[in-house]
């Protein structure tokens, strides 16, 4: 296809999944890798047995639970004390078994949040269509694979057909360049982004993100900004495989091996987008843009330097607008003109498939080393995957944040969303590196602020908003 | 799945943008393993109060509004999450047609596939058509999918937009599953093919 028009990565990936395209332009694509877990599942197999179907393909397929799972004490199904998530997480047990779906146990190591365990055991590739039905799905865009969230009637329709209807998406670039300043992380990259085109910026759109602050990103930051597009609107955020993206997926335990692995590499090196390639929508930034921080709002768009101010909502012309921004800080309990670093904070959660990695942790415990947890502050670190527990014991990590006062976890969603037993209360605030601060997405009445996990580590020993820049 | 073809009913205004899916159906409710029986949780903290009594001024706890069947919205409805219990929740309350400027990606398609018409318009209609729904029952919006027009209570029409292949579906309440399963053939031939371009792809049962 060597003549053909420029194509960019995401046209590539997509063109070579296209089953059929249908008379008015929607595509039969084929999916390579679908991810499942307990929450969005349940009525899927549900409807399969309904209609007396089968899957198509169950060697492409593979199910953990992790949104129900406690992450202290006993970590069995029969044990977990809320009746609907123990019916949920035994819903799939019984489920994976019935229709032959590779299962990751939760006592296996190997047992995590579904984003961060595929690109940890290799299930997520370059160059391969992956879905699960969990809207951060697009995490593992960061490896150049076309990953995205699709809903409980897709997740069975991919059971079913082992391919998804779907209709083209436009091409948009976000191109970031310049050296990140000290203490700013994958976390305020994303988050100045999504601050900078709004939380509905990349609807319709496959975001690729570009330029030399997202490629210098190790592996973890990738995933990070790919993690939050959603967040921006968009199902899908793409990062060009590169040498970092082949040298971290090498050797994992579901990747290619061998005479594979040479093909799979050949493969690889030709998906990155072509010069002169198209691209609907552009946007430009710089590194210059990029504080360490912290959202106040009720939406992550709504973002602003650590050292910045509440903002005003009489600036605001719109009114519908205005009014919809006093209500927000009234439930934020904040004032116009407050700084930030004045802000008291009464929960910081360290974690989620935002920031659960080994390298998030390393970057939370750099800061809490030698320090202490403020009165009255509760502060959780919660692992994304049982390897990267193991990993962080293995590196000491564990005793500087338990020394320094903060709770070390089993890994699982956690307080990321109020649906196992760590939530916020109302009123609480908390410092979170997870990806939504919608109202009550921590616990009813919870009130959340995005920020980056040495962020987080900085708040919980000062017991406020505080500049990481400061703790060297 | 029910067809949709045309409706004519109360429509509650909800005029506010961004409305996501916590605010829909918050997460702990999400813990079942059924698609009916969300209905009574639907908006709830726009809907209840902690102790769980209804907040009198939301519009769902107003008459003739507990009836509703179609809701007007603002910029960026059903932002969020990706979860289908949003669309759930709103068919189990009644909903089957919501009219917005905008919608998020993954709601939108997961209402088509639930039987509820997601209605794109430009804000100033939204605008009209939430002022024609705060008259509550004396004003009965139409929404006709085979003709694509809105019906106003003066009897205006407003014309909008929809994919062909959606149409078709709503209009039939067919399924997708059994639609792509007639393109069997083409799915094997696309495997079989794939099989030599790009062997080099592992399966979830290689580790
Ligand atoms: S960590 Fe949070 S965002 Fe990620 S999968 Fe779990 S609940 Fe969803």
């Amino acid at each position: 296809m060597s003549a053909s028009k420029p194509r960019t990565l995401f046209d590539k990936i997509w063109d070579a999944h296209v089953v059929e395209r249908l008379p008015d332009g929607t595509c039969i694509l084929y999916i390579d890798r679908h991810l499942l877990h307990e929450v969005t599942s349940p009525q899927a197999f549900e409807g399969l047995r309904a209609a007396g179907r089968k899957l198509r393909r169950p060697d492409l397929h593979i199910a953990v639970a992790d949104h129900n799972i406690p992450t202290v004490g006993s970590r069995v199904p029969e044990d977990i004390k809320e009746e609907d998530s123990r019916i949920q997480v035994q819903t799939l047990e019984k489920n994976v078994v019935e229709f032959g779906v590779p299962y990751i146990p939760i006592l296996d190591k190997r047992q995590g949040i579904v984003h961060i365990i595929g690109p940890e055991l290799g299930l997520s590739l370059p160059g391969t269509t992956l879905v699960c039905g969990d809207s951060h799905t697009s995490t593992h865009g960061a490896l150049g694979s076309l990953a995205f969230g699709i809903g409980t009637s897709e997740v069975e329709h991919v059971m079913a057909t082992q391919t998804l209807l779907q209709a083209p998406q436009k091409n948009m670039r976000i191109d970031v360049t310049g050296t990140l300043g000290l203490g700013c992380t994958a976390k305020d990259v994303v988050l100045a982004i999504i601050g900078k085109i709004t939380t509905a910026g990349g609807n319709g759109h496959v975001i690729e993100y570009t330029g030399d602050t997202i490629t210098n990103l190790d592996m973890a930051g990738r995933m990070t900004v790919s993690n939050m597009t959603i967040e921006a609107g968009a199902r899908a955020g793409l990062i060009a495989p590169d040498q970092r993206t082949f040298d971290y997926v090498k050797g994992r335990d579901f990747a290619p091996k061998g005479e594979a692995w040479d093909k799979a590499l050949a493969y690889w090196k030709t998906l990155p987008t072509d010069p002169g390639a198209h691209y609907d929508t552009n946007v430009f930034m710089t590194s210059a843009e990029i504080a360490p921080m912290v959202t106040w709002g009720t939406t992550p768009g709504q973002v602003i330097p650590v050292t910045g101010v509440v903002p005003d909502p009489m600036l605001i012309e719109d009114e519908g607008k205005r009014s919809q921004h006093l209500r927000m800080l009234e439930y934020m309990g904040l004032t116009p003109g407050q700084h930030m670093t004045d802000v008291k904070v009464d929960v910081i959660f360290i974690g989620s498939c935002t920031n659960g990695r080994i390298e998030d942790i390393r970057a939370a415990a750099h800061v809490a080393k030698g320090r202490k947890v403020a009165d009255g502050v509760q502060a959780l670190v919660v692992p994304g995957s049982g390897l990267v527990k193991a990993q962080a014991e293995a590196d000491g990590l564990d005793r500087i944040l338990l020394e320094a006062g903060f709770e070390w976890r089993d890994p699982c969603c956690s307080m990321c969303l109020g649906m196992n037993p760590d939530k916020i209360t109302a009123g609480q605030r908390c410092a979170s590196t997870s990806n939504r601060n919608f109202e009550g997405r921590q616990g009813i009445g919870g009130r959340t602020h995005l920020v980056s996990p040495a962020m987080a580590a900085a708040a919980a020993v000062t017991g406020r908003f505080a500049d990481v820049r400061q703790f060297g | 799945m029910e067809p949709f073809t045309k409706l004519t009913g109360i429509a509650a205004p909800l005029p506010m943008q961004n409305i996501d899916t916590d605010k829909i159906i918050p997460a702990r409710f999400l813990k079942t393993i059924k698609r009916s029986g969300l209905g009574v949780h639907l908006f709830d903290p726009l809907r209840f109060n902690k102790d769980g009594s209804e907040k009198p001024e939301f519009v769902l706890n107003q008459e003739p509004y507990r009836k509703a069947e179609i809701i007007v919205a603002f910029e960026n409805f059903g932002c969020g999450s990706s979860r289908e219990h949003a669309p759930w929740a709103l068919l189990d309350f009644g909903i089957r047609c919501i009219i917005a400027p905008d919608f998020a990606d993954i709601f939108f398609n997961n209402s088509f596939k639930n039987g509820i018409l997601p209605v794109r318009l430009p804000r100033e209609v939204c605008d009209q058509l939430v002022e024609d729904a705060k008259m509550g029952g004396n004003a009965r919006i139409t929404v006709d999918l085979e003709r694509q027009v809105v019906v106003r209570p003066n009897g205006e029409e407003i014309h909008f937009e929809i994919d062909a292949f959606r149409k078709h579906l709503l209009l039939n309440g067919l399924d997708d599953i059994g639609q792509t399963l007639q393109h069997g053939t083409a799915i094997d031939t696309y495997e079989a093919q794939q099989k030599q371009d790009r062997s080099w792809m592992p399966t979830t049962t290689a580790a």
